[in-house]
């Protein structure tokens, strides 16, 4: 397995008391998939991301990645935000460059690799655009064009579409999934829209609160790309529902 | 369009000023010697403008100016920038910092006339020390409000120490740094007036002196308007590089 979570528990001092973000979390991963953490607020979910990235460390049990204990974030694992964490005083192209820079490839090369992103995410008339005269979309496509320039093996998504509205959600859906396909990364995605989750997913890793904890993981057996309002892609919808216990028993009625 | 209307209200509004300054020193009986007429510190306006004097002084003054503003916002926003990324340090600093801040940087005149001698150094360490609390606080507080995004970000893209410094830690604290700075500029015009009083022979400030001891107060209004004009033309050149280096660095109008 490529990612291994095992028994993996977190636990916050809060205002002087302990705090469990999730607790007994395990999780395999393989090499190119596309995992979604589902679950409402307080789920745990964002946290478990966060300790993947190595942003910050769990208190029990172990994660690895390619066999060695995540300690610290590396920019082989790339983290994208909701509030997309671009430099405002930096261009398009140049927060495009961010990564490359603490790398040893000359000027020229980083252009042409930014390039290459920018053009793949649509944004080529706006590489001299700094990010605030873009919409939220548009910097959101930054933040993945710039992920990608790296080239790396694993990218983490929290919440990236939370702050956009329905529409470009799902244009952007469609266009990470499809360059998921495409670069062939491993993506762990936190969301806690379930629609979002089986449009995206491989699998889906639903997570439920006080405390964080995994209940199940679905996996999706819809291949490549995806309709919204086909039966199958229902099916599956209403079997997450369910696990939620979100789905009402129907009286059904019968005209004739 | 907005700039020149108000450049035309700024002139008008002088105009007035002047005409009925002028107008009541004509109809009244009082002495020149006590306040002059606009008229009168005009004509010893271009007097001095005319014997090279004031230029003279305003090069003194400038001079000074640039070295001590320009040495401490630099010395206060390295050790902004330093302070501000060691919070803990800082606790310790602070309390010092504080203790200093609110003196007068002309009561360690005595001292810097004692180290230095007079000449253009007290003047210098007079607008070093005006500039640099504001500068070196303000930049401290800028760091540490900077969005924590920043910096995970740059974690995650591997930007370490040095460069974290001048690729993030700058530039996101800058808008908040350049507001420190801005008013430092204010308050260090300022005590270049009051240093060049006490601590040298030369200079706008050494021209007010050498005006009272003259018994001319036609040279000191003049003297006081130029110092007026001078500090205005400095804070709206910085205004503008402000603006400029804002705009490179994406800022929003």
């Amino acid at each position: 397995m490529y990612i291994e979570v095992e028994n993996a528990g977190k636990t916050f001092l809060q205002n002087g008391k302990e705090f469990t973000a999730f607790t007994d979390v395990s999780l395999s991963i393989e090499k190119g998939e596309f995992i979604c953490l589902l679950g409402p607020s307080g789920c745990g979910k964002s946290t478990l991301l966060n300790a993947i990235a190595g942003f910050s460390p769990i208190t029990s049990g172990s994660i690895k990645i390619d066999g060695k204990e995540i300690k610290e974030p590396s920019v082989e694992n790339v983290m994208i935000f909701q509030n997309y964490g671009l430099f405002p005083w930096r261009t398009v192209q140049k927060n495009v460059e961010l990564g490359l820079e603490s790398k040893k490839i000359s000027k020229d090369e980083r252009h042409k690799i930014a390039d290459k992103y920018i053009e793949l995410v649509g944004l080529e008339n706006f590489k001299r655009s700094h990010p605030r005269q873009l919409s939220g979309g548009m910097q959101q496509r930054v933040s993945i064009a710039r992920a990608l320039a790296v080239d790396p093996e694993i990218i983490f998504m929290d919440e990236p579409f939370g702050a956009l509205d329905a529409i470009t959600r799902m244009k952007l859906q469609d266009d990470i999934l499809s360059i998921s396909k495409q670069e062939k990364k491993t993506i762990i995605f936190v969301t806690h829209d379930i629609e979002e989750a089986v449009f995206l997913a491989d699998r889906i890793v639903i997570m439920t609160p006080n405390p964080g904890k995994i209940k199940s993981v679905v996996t999706v057996p819809l291949k490549g790309h995806r309709e919204r309002t086909a039966s199958d892609f229902l099916q599956i919808r209403d079997k997450i529902f369910e696990l939620f216990n979100m789905k009402h028993e129907e009286q059904i009625e019968y005209i004739i | 369009m907005k700039k020149i209307l108000s450049l035309k209200n700024v002139i008008v509004s002088l105009i007035i000023l002047s005409a009925i300054w002028q107008l009541i020193f004509t109809v009244s009986e009082y002495d020149s010697a006590l306040f002059p007429s606009p008229l009168q510190s005009f004509q010893a306006l271009a007097e001095m403008i005319s014997d090279d004097i004031l230029i003279l002084h305003i090069k003194a003054s400038i001079y000074r100016f640039a070295i001590g503003y320009i040495s401490s916002v630099i010395a206060a926003v390295l050790l902004g920038l330093i302070l501000g990324r060691l919070p803990k340090v800082f606790q310790y600093v602070n309390p010092a910092l504080q203790l200093f801040r609110p003196i007068s940087p002309m009561a360690w005149m005595p001292f810097i006339v004692l180290w230095f001698g007079i000449g253009d150094i007290p003047a210098i360490v007079i607008i070093f020390i005006a500039a640099f609390f504001p500068v070196l606080l303000s930049t401290v507080s800028a760091v540490g409000g900077i969005d924590p995004i920043y910096l995970k970000v740059s974690e995650n893209f591997g930007i370490r120490q040095p460069q974290i410094m001048w690729k993030v830690i700058f530039p996101a604290a800058f808008p908040q740094i350049a507001n420190g700075i801005h008013l430092a500029l204010g308050t260090a015009w300022v005590f270049l007036v009051a240093g060049e009083m006490t601590g040298a022979q030369s200079g706008l400030g050494y021209l007010v002196i050498d005006a009272r001891n003259n018994l001319r107060a036609d040279i000191l209004f003049a003297d006081i308007i130029v110092i007026g004009l001078i500090g205005l033309i400095l804070d709206s050149l910085l205004k503008t590089a402000e603006k400029q280096i804002l705009k490179a660095w994406g800022g929003v109008d």
